[in-house]
């Protein structure tokens, strides 16, 4: 089952797409799209792709597109750079944020809100202002003002990078965020307090995608569509009661399906 | 992998101090012997007791033997096809700063040092040093109001010439090495500073060395007098235009601190590198080294090292008097060919000495950087400690880094800390940065500048910026 034909215009379509990272294929053709105010949840075993096409979405260049593409409002976006990929509106929060000693948080998510608020013809801000939009930021997800003066993700807790990834979130104002595995590594506090800051970020202009292993942060963020993913293909789509089975039942239910076209 | 070689390119260098101002030259014959050093001491109207101690390091030079233990790879350097004086000609006696060369003074210009009245730094005092002499030294006046004398070295040796026997030497002997004895026989120009009893020098000094001529060496010699409680911040910068040749540049810096006198002495060291192949580049063999003579006296060495095709250089410390301090604090990027064998030494023979080394190499392209320190504990250094810490940081694949800290210890009542750590800007953080909108190059430019933040900080505000903006230009390049 493909999306509903909607009025609106997608944010993201994933043609067929098929990638390989050192001639190793690991996408083989994916196809998903995505409308302002949905929210996608992709499951599956992992090393099934999921992080992959994530990555992919976001140009990682470890990946080649060997077939298919990436439409992002309505543009073949295959052979942008990363950066400007994020810049036009899409985000990814990372499974495992990255530590870069030396770098301070508050540097850093100030350089990078100042990208997007450039791409936007938005005024750049300065140190100054960017206090004030942090602060507001920041009580989203609950962070202390410390975090700001540390070297990025640097000796952060799992919980705290987690909540770092949607700081930016909220401060960048992505059209499409993938979150992959936002919820591992959360406790139930942390998971509701993450849960909720990505309600409060997204809108019915905006797409989610979430990838994750678990329901508990579908309980929390309830998905239109939920899609299965073996082996670099998505073998299932379903509404939200397709992930509440799968809790029931696990992937050993899904590896008799055959990819649905 | 798509970007593989995008590291590689981001760090071509442009370099835009390469040009050669033309003017006409007053230059000896090239080649090395007494007839040599006597001309050039003859030319500079010296006392008997310089050319003695010049002659005096040229026969010590000639039995010593050019020093292979950094095991730097370089051709064979012939000390008889370099020209040992050069200096643009220009009316004898110039009584300001108007009469010089407006060619002079468009070349500083150029380097972002204006010399003249009108336009020149408002909180620095400049000593603008071109090919082997002095050409201009800004703020005389104001700073002799102060009592704090800063002049070219030739001027000291006529002005203050007690000042230079007493001193010049005493840091590093002209039998000290190779370098230093040579630049002993043959040094022409540099600064000098005096910083008078209980005097916090009123701004910033400054030295700017520009080497402007192919075919000769550069050998110049400061030597920094800080009497009792006095300090004083010193900064030193060095372009070369680009030549297909190696040009020499052997230098020695002396400083000397009295009784609770501090000097802070920073450089920012962008000689020529020579091109993507290695082809030209200065050589920078350079000896720098300090003695806290007095009582809680403090030498503190901060330095950017980016340029030069080959640098070996190890500004030191001699902490003599009790309680003295020392620190090191250095950024020493290398990319292409460049070659970087670069540290300290911390000699701590008083009591409760201490000493701090900060240590920062980035290697790119083919580069080999390495840190080379010595930390020595004499037998009465009692209670004194020392805190090293070394990080390496390679872009690429291709580039090396090596630390060989020696530690030599002959007072069990003394502390030695040392720290290491080598690190690669990885892909995945590149990644990182790229996919928060944050251009390829300027993520590297970030990830560098917080690898040297430690470094940055100990800089002067103004000189911090330069070296950072100066990493960041070295690290531009074409992306894809």
């Amino acid at each position: 089952m493909q999306s509903k034909m909607k009025e609106s215009e997608p944010i993201l379509e994933v043609e067929n797409l098929s990638a390989s990272t050192d001639n190793l294929p690991i996408l083989k053709g994916v196809s998903l799209t995505v409308h302002p105010g949905e929210i996608h949840a992709i499951m599956g075993r992992n090393g099934c792709g999921k992080s992959t096409l994530s990555k992919i979405i976001a140009g990682h260049p470890s990946y080649n597109i060997t077939n298919g593409g990436i439409k992002f409002l309505g543009e073949n976006i295959n052979s942008l750079e990363p950066e400007e990929r994020a810049q036009s509106g899409i985000f990814l929060g990372f499974q495992y944020p990255i530590e870069i000693p030396g770098v301070s948080n508050l540097e850093f998510l100030r350089v990078s809100t100042n990208a997007r608020r450039k791409f936007l013809n938005k005024e750049e801000l300065d140190t100054f202002d960017f206090e004030e939009l942090v602060k507001e930021k920041l009580e989203i997800v609950k962070m202390d003002h410390a975090f700001l003066s540390r070297s990025v993700n640097q000796g952060f807790s799992g919980g705290e990078k987690k909540r770092n990834e949607i700081l930016q979130m909220a401060l960048l104002e992505p059209k499409i965020a993938i979150l992959d595995e936002t919820d591992s590594g959360l406790d139930i506090d942390a998971l509701r307090i993450v849960a909720s800051g990505i309600k409060k970020i997204s809108s019915a202009q905006t797409g989610i995608i979430l990838i994750t292993h678990y329901q508990r942060l579908l309980d929390e963020i309830k998905p239109n569509y939920v899609h299965v993913m073996s082996d670099g293909q998505i073998i299932k789509t379903g509404d939200s009661d397709l992930a509440l089975e799968l809790e029931k039942k696990g992937y050993e239910w899904t590896d008799n399906f055959i990819k649905e076209t | 992998m798509v970007k593989e070689n995008l590291v590689k390119d981001v760090v071509k260098e442009p370099y835009k101090y390469g040009f050669v101002t033309d003017i006409e030259t007053e230059k000896i014959a090239k080649g090395l012997n007494e007839n040599i050093i006597k001309l050039i001491s003859q030319k500079k109207e010296e006392p008997k007791y310089l050319l003695d101690f010049r002659l005096n390091a040229f026969k010590k030079w000639q039995k010593m033997k050019e020093p292979d233990w950094a095991g730097l790879g370089y051709k064979q350097i012939d000390y008889q096809d370099i020209i040992y004086y050069s200096a643009p000609k220009q009316k004898e006696k110039i009584s300001s700063l108007d009469e010089v060369d407006p060619k002079l003074l468009e070349t500083f210009d150029k380097l972002g040092i204006p010399l003249t009245e009108q336009k020149k730094l408002t909180n620095v005092a400049v000593d603008a040093v071109f090919d082997s002499v002095s050409i201009a030294t800004t703020f005389r006046e104001e700073l002799a109001e102060h009592g704090v004398i800063f002049c070219s070295i030739s001027e000291a040796v006529k002005n203050h010439s007690d000042l230079i026997e007493k001193y010049l030497g005493t840091v590093v002997p002209a039998s000290d090495n190779y370098f230093a004895a040579l630049n002993s026989a043959v040094f022409s120009d540099g600064s000098f500073v005096y910083i008078p009893k209980g005097v916090t020098c009123p701004m910033d000094l400054s030295s700017y060395f520009r080497i402007n001529s192919g075919d000769s060496g550069q050998f110049e010699r400061t030597l920094i007098i800080a009497e009792e409680s006095s300090s004083v911040s010193y900064l030193e910068g060095c372009t070369a235009p680009m030549f297909d040749t190696n040009t020499l540049h052997a230098a020695v810096v002396e400083l000397i601190a009295l009784d609770d006198a501090s000097i802070k002495y920073s450089t920012v060291q962008n000689w020529y590198a020579g091109d993507e192949e290695g082809i030209g580049g200065i050589f920078n063999f350079v000896t720098k080294r300090g003695k806290c003579l007095g009582k809680r006296s403090k030498i503190s060495w901060s330095q950017v090292e980016t340029g030069s095709a080959i640098t070996w250089k190890y500004p030191s410390c001699l902490l003599l008097g009790e309680e003295s301090v020392g620190e090191f604090y250095s950024v020493a990027l290398t990319n292409n060919l460049q070659q970087a064998d670069t540290g300290t030494k911390m000699i701590h023979i008083g009591p409760k000495t201490k000493s701090t080394i900060v240590s920062k190499g980035i290697s790119a392209g083919n580069s080999i950087n390495s840190y080379r320190g010595l930390v020595k504990m004499g037998t009465k250094a009692k209670g004194s400690r020392n805190y090293s810490q070394c990080d390496s940081m390679l872009i690429g694949d291709q580039a090396s880094a090596n630390t060989f800290p020696y530690i030599k210890s002959q007072q069990p009542n003394s502390e030695i800390e040392h720290e290491a750590s080598t690190c690669r800007i990885s892909e995945d953080q590149l990644f990182y940065l790229q996919s928060r909108g944050i251009e390829f190059e300027e993520a590297v430019s970030m990830m560098v500048s917080g690898f040297c933040r430690d470094v940055f900080n100990q800089l002067p505000m103004e000189f911090a910026a330069e070296a950072d903006k100066l990493l960041a230009l070295k690290l531009e390049g074409s992306v894809g």
